[in-house]
């Protein structure tokens, strides 16, 4: 076990002065993230594409570095278990996907609304009969209106960046609810890049639960009652009131969530040749099949510009309005067969005609760049 | 939790809550009070919801005024009609979702051991039957088998009676209840067996009919949990509106049940958590 030291701010994990590369795979890319994160809390259950992460993450806690980790009975339990830990008032994670994502689905809604600051992964996964193992965005669809603030990463530095940062965000007092950090399982977690991580000799700062918006549930403060008279299930005005104050309020923090995205991812996107009449709007790795299309279309005389949205919820809306002004059509490539991401991008951008939901590939078929060429040729039209 | 940290700021004691001046004047904190002092203290339940003659408030009741440290113990609950109770208890209590308690609770409590080593905090689950026996069962026993230093509190009233009344695990074989609209055909869950072979150390049930029993059930279940492994107690507490029988009836109900000799009072201890209650218990005396 490396000795580490925990960083005084930090940003000094995010920016450290020291940095190296490495060759790795997703799931290696978490275990990365989590050494650095301080967690004094892992839970898992395995999953595929999750459990590799996972496996990495143990053996973390077998080298010393997570003082407590086990396997749960279920991902309901095991959202339930971290649920738990995060109401004890300590730093916890876990990852999950496909199936498991769902079966636990109950807790993601109320994660967001007991302001726990639970970061998750979530490698995403076919969700249908029959069986499916394959690489498949569909379950974000379902997630999208859980109340938790969600990430995508494109590749393997995405997501050790984002796991990082996610607790950096998630747990800023004005915010406090819980980030999921979201990629495209396989594609991402079995494959290798090369990853530029921080030292693992320093940690982040850790956890402070007094400055959580809600108290800790260790009776080490007056018991308030968190849940008192008007939250339960009386039929009066008080009752309604509290109800939808408190809904407003998650969706409130989420909002208040921006300002901290932009502090340390950057922005909720990203742009590359922003001024194109043709506008490759993406998530995932749906962003680097379109950084090839494009490469192919330049290559025929097509002017194509990238948008890489890289936070979900809050959703960038304003960025994507202005983005969208000048382009004469906005092409959406997805790796699911309901097209989310379109649906998302048509609900806030004027005269959505120009919105092209395709290509779409789904039932874990990969998405050659040529697809996406193809699409982008269909548009040059409407550019003349 | 120390009584200072809930002190009224000099000048306020007009404008706070007449319940939390009585608490914080006249509650269980840092008290060593039990059953016998009940009336006497001002208790964690303050006026609850519940129906009349609802064996279930009054062992919560009695569950509160039982606790061995009730500044220092967090109460896990489930959705039922407890649920509806808890908003009125005056310690720090969760209500996760409808048969999670026992996962909620494990990491609860794995996470207060890491931030307060040197100072037990308690755990204690305390559900309905349908939230333990039935849709919480594998998080229940699983629970047990990872030996959590939790203790369970099944308040079994033989029904889903949050919902109106349905057929659970532990209605009694052949209980016309709703969907069981030909009577419930499988005998009760047999949880005290279950939890015994899952590894607790702990094991009673119990009623509310007999205040004493129901008492060190819940005291021994607690410190066995805190110090050896996990524990169960059973509380049987009728429900009169779902069982349609008179408020005024309830404790009759649960005697006429015992001396059917369909419900007893029983206790298995582990040696292990025999020797310990001995070394425990000696002490106080
Ligand atoms: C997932 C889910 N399914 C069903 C319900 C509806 N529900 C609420 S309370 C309850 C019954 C609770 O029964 P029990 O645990 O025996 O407690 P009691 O109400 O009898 O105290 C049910 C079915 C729910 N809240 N969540």
């Amino acid at each position: 076990m490396i000795e580490q030291r925990v960083a005084l701010m930090v940003d000094e994990v995010f920016q450290p002065t020291r940095c190296e590369s490495r060759f790795i795979t997703g799931s290696e890319a978490v275990k990365e993230a989590i050494q650095r994160s301080n967690i004094t809390m892992a839970i898992a259950y395995p999953i595929t594409p999750q459990s590799e992460s996972m496996h990495l993450v143990g053996d973390l806690y077998a080298e010393g570095y997570i003082p407590d980790y086990f396997r749960g009975e279920s991902e309901f339990a095991v959202m339930g278990q971290v649920a738990g830990a995060a109401m004890g008032g300590v730093r916890v994670f876990t990852a999950t996907g496909g199936p498991g994502t769902l079966r636990a689905f109950e807790m993601f809604p109320c994660w967001a609304g007991m302001r726990l600051p639970i970061v998750c992964c979530f490698f995403t996964r076919g969700v249908n009969s029959p069986l499916s193992i394959q690489p498949d965005t569909i379950e974000m669809a379902f997630l999208l209106d859980t109340g938790i603030i969600m990430l995508h990463a494109e590749g393997a530095q995405d997501l050790y960046d984002f796991t990082l940062r996610a607790f950096a965000i998630a747990e800023q007092t004005d915010v406090h609810i819980p980030v999921g950090v979201f990629a495209d399982g396989f594609f991402v977690t079995h494959t290798r890049e090369m990853v530029t991580v921080g030292p693992p000799d320093v940690k982040l700062p850790p956890y402070d639960p007094h400055r959580s918006p809600v108290p800790a549930m260790d009776m080490e403060g007056v018991p308030v009652r968190h849940m008192r008279d008007p939250f339960v299930m009386k039929s009066n005005f008080i009752s309604y009131a509290a109800h939808a104050s408190w809904q407003q309020e998650i969706l409130a923090a989420v909002e208040r969530s921006r300002k901290y995205v932009h502090e340390y991812l950057g922005g909720l996107l990203e742009t590359e040749n922003e001024e194109a009449d043709i506008l490759i709007m993406a998530a995932g790795t749906a962003v680097s099949q379109s950084r090839e299309a494009i490469q192919l279309a330049r290559a025929q005389g097509i002017d194509v510009g990238l948008v890489k949205i890289k936070c979900l919820r809050p959703f960038p809306t304003e960025e994507i309005q202005h983005l969208a002004r000048r382009a004469r059509a906005i092409v959406v490539p997805e790796f699911n067969r309901v097209g989310w991401l379109a649906r998302e991008i048509k609900s806030v951008v004027e005269d959505n005609s120009r919105v092209v939901g395709a290509p779409r590939v789904f039932g874990g078929m990969t998405m050659p760049s040529e697809m996406i060429l193809a699409q982008l040729q269909a548009c040059v039209p409407a550019t003349r | 939790m120390t009584k200072q940290i809930f002190r009224i700021a000099p000048g306020f004691e007009e404008i706070m809550p007449e319940e939390y001046r009585e608490l914080v004047t006249d509650g269980p904190y840092d008290r060593s009070v039990g059953v016998a002092d009940l009336g006497t203290f001002k208790e964690l339940l303050e006026e609850h919801p519940l129906c009349a003659g609802c064996g279930l408030a009054l062992s919560l009741r009695l569950f509160l005024a039982s606790l061995p440290a009730p500044a220092d113990t967090v109460v896990v609950g489930s959705t039922g009609c407890s649920a509806i109770a808890f908003p009125q208890v005056g310690l720090h209590n969760i209500h996760g979702l409808f048969g999670n308690q026992n996962a909620i609770a494990s990491g609860l409590k794995r996470a207060l051991k890491l931030r307060f080593p040197d100072r037990p905090k308690d755990v204690v689950v305390v559900a309905g039957d349908g939230a333990t026996a039935d849709i919480g069962l594998e998080m229940v026993m699983h629970s047990w088998f990872r030996a959590e230093n939790i203790a369970t509190v099944m308040l079994d009233n033989e029904a889903y009676a949050n919902t109106g009344g349905q057929e659970s695990g532990m209605s009694p074989r052949g209980a016309v209840l709703n969907m069981a609209p030909t009577g419930k055909k499988f005998e009760k869950v047999a949880m005290p067996e279950i939890a015994r072979e899952s590894g607790c150390a702990y094991v009673a049930v119990t009623s509310p009919a007999n205040a004493r029993r129901f008492e060190k059930a819940i005291r021994r279940a607690i410190l066995v949990a805190r110090d050896v492994g996990p524990t169960y107690v059973q509380v049987f507490c009728p429900c009169p509106t779902n069982f349609k029988f008179r408020p005024d009836e309830t404790l009759g109900v649960i005697r006429k049940r015992e001396k059917e000799g369909v419900f007893q009072y029983r206790e298995y201890i582990t040696p292990e958590a025999q020797q310990y209650l001995a070394a425990s218990e000696g002490e106080k005396r």
